[in-house]
């Protein structure tokens, strides 16, 4: 048995060079200037650009309000969803995930379309709501499922013990789903702060993410600001998926 | 009352996420060149995608070529690397198999963007020429994950003791993984494929950063370079329309038939 252990050698050493280099990459160019030496100058330049810094503020505090409103609104769905009585059929589940499978970008640039047809000025309004509207299923999913595999008897038993049904919902429900929403919120909290492209369609370019500065200063061959403001990211991920748990990767291996 | 209220919610947030295919569906049936201009019922945009007869040339068409042919090759060698290395990390203990599963969580929990900006940077590095090659290689990177992440609980799932037996019953070992641990490791390959292929079609960052300047483009990053010069490509229109039929046509019938099958279980 143990000799297929050395199975898993191929693997890492593709690991190694494909995922942990490039990323010790980032952390290398982050400190370098254009001619190789060490310096501080990328990312004191972030801490001192104050077009850089509010584009960083506003692209977390988008995504924070994303991840709000994806709960608030994806939460009940996933709750009737999940609840026997109110729905059986798991087609209708399978109607909230189909929107992923089609093009994300051509999805959002036919959202932007739509707003312009009805008259709305692209600007923050219709970003916000056309990023509710990308990652609002990514929010249903785990929660309905952790909501499904929940044991039916807690809520009973609070119930028999004298709660309200509103009190069983915030007291049983809501406690044991925590996982779910922590999954959900990693799954719409990081790819709305690491976006681009998504922000451009739905402002016209009016509204610039943190992502879109990361894209601009790569493709302008400006590797090592880049690299740094990578860095940047790479920490606010870190930090959000330390504080989350571990719980993404379990809830996106789900989906299928 | 409350069961019309849950119904009305579900269908209000349902409109609301199909508002924009629907949107592209109805305008895929005219010929104007923005969407949101009707300029009266028409097959033409349908017939320019089939006979491939278009004002932008040829690039829609070898962009799907190229994405479909790009994640199916992705998708293949992430399902036979996943696989084995999903067999090599079952096997291993302690913190060695710790350390591979956090190595193999890491291209999941990063970004898109952090995945392409870092693979760029070591092809940069490497000085590897990007186009085709590094495109697919970045893809296998982040779609193997996904694969081993399918196959492991298939794993802990099978006795381990058939494979010993094939092998105490003569079996090669080369034999012993075609008709033992492939039957048995296949719904999970099977979905992990699946999933690979999903995860590649629908990649637009990661492409984006690895295709080099050699004008390679999958379908992402076609409609974001048509988007940004302005004006998208209107065959674009049906195309669309037909992808969310084949999806949903297939949803649903997988849909029902699993929820037929379980029926018919309960009902024995």
């Amino acid at each position: 048995m143990s000799k297929r252990s050395s199975w898993s050698i191929p693997y890492f050493i593709f690991m190694v060079v494909f995922v942990v280099l490039p990323l010790i990459l980032i952390v290398m160019y982050a400190f370098q200037d254009g001619s190789g030496h060490f310096t501080l100058a990328n990312v004191t330049r972030f801490f001192s650009d104050k077009d850089s810094l509010s584009t960083f503020a506003l692209s977390i505090e988008v995504a924070l309000e994303n991840t709000l409103l994806c709960i608030l609104l994806g939460y009940p769905a996933a709750w009737i969803l999940a609840n026997k009585d109110l729905n059986r059929s798991a087609v209708t589940v399978m109607l909230f995930i189909m929107p992923m499978w089609i093009n994300a970008l051509m999805r959002t640039l036919a959202t932007a379309e739509l707003f312009n047809v009805m008259g709305f000025t692209l600007g923050k309004g219709t970003l916000l709501f056309g990023m509710v509207y990308d990652y609002i299923p990514f929010m249903i999913y785990p929660i309905y499922n952790t909501l499904q595999k929940m044991d039916a008897s807690y809520a009973e038993a609070a119930q028999d013990l004298g709660a309200t049904p509103w009190q069983v919902f915030w007291k049983v429900t809501v406690p044991l789903s925590k996982p779910g929403i922590m999954s959900g919120v990693l799954m719409v909290f990081m790819p709305t702060v690491s976006t681009f492209a998504i922000s451009e369609f739905l402002t016209n370019n009016k509204i610039k993410l943190f992502g879109t500065i990361i894209q601009e200063n790569i493709n302008s061959s400006m590797w090592n600001y880049g690299a740094a403001l990578a860095l940047i990211m790479l920490i606010i991920i870190g930090l959000s998926s330390f504080l989350g748990g571990n719980e993404q990767a379990e809830a996106e291996g789900g989906l299928i | 009352m409350k069961k019309v209220l849950a119904k009305c919610y579900l269908w209000l947030l349902l409109a609301m996420l199909y508002a924009p295919l629907v949107f592209i569906a109805i305008f895929s049936f005219t010929e104007s060149k923005v969407m949101g201009n009707w300029t009266g019922f028409s097959t033409k945009l349908y017939a320019n995608l089939f006979t491939g007869n278009m004002n932008s040339g040829n690039g829609l068409i070898s962009a799907v070529e190229n994405t479909l042919i790009i994640a199916l090759i992705a998708a293949a060698v992430s399902t036979i690397m996943g696989t084995i290395a999903a067999i090599g990390i079952y096997n291993l203990k302690g913190r060695k198999k710790q350390a591979m599963q956090f190595l193999n969580n890491i291209p999941m929990i990063n970004p898109d963007i952090i995945t392409g900006v870092s693979l760029f940077l070591l092809f940069v590095f490497l000085g590897v020429s990007q186009g085709y090659v590094t495109v697919v290689l970045a893809h296998i990177t982040f779609c193997t994950p996904y694969v081993v992440l399918s196959v492991l609980p298939k794993l802990s799932q099978m006795n381990p003791n058939i494979y010993e037996a094939a092998l105490d019953l003569g079996a090669t070992p080369a034999q012993a993984l075609r008709k033992v641990l492939v039957p048995e490791l296949r719904p999970g390959m099977i979905s992990g494929f699946i999933l690979a292929f999903t995860m590649s079609l629908d990649d637009f960052a990661v492409t984006f950063f690895t295709r080099g300047t050699i004008g390679l483009d999958t379908l992402s990053t076609f409609i974001y370079t048509d988007a940004r010069k302005g004006g998208l490509t209107p065959e674009l229109r049906p195309l669309m329309t037909l992808i969310f039929l084949i999806v949903l046509i297939l949803l649903v019938v997988i849909n029902v038939r699993q929820e037929k099958a379980k029926k018919t279980v309960k009902s024995r």
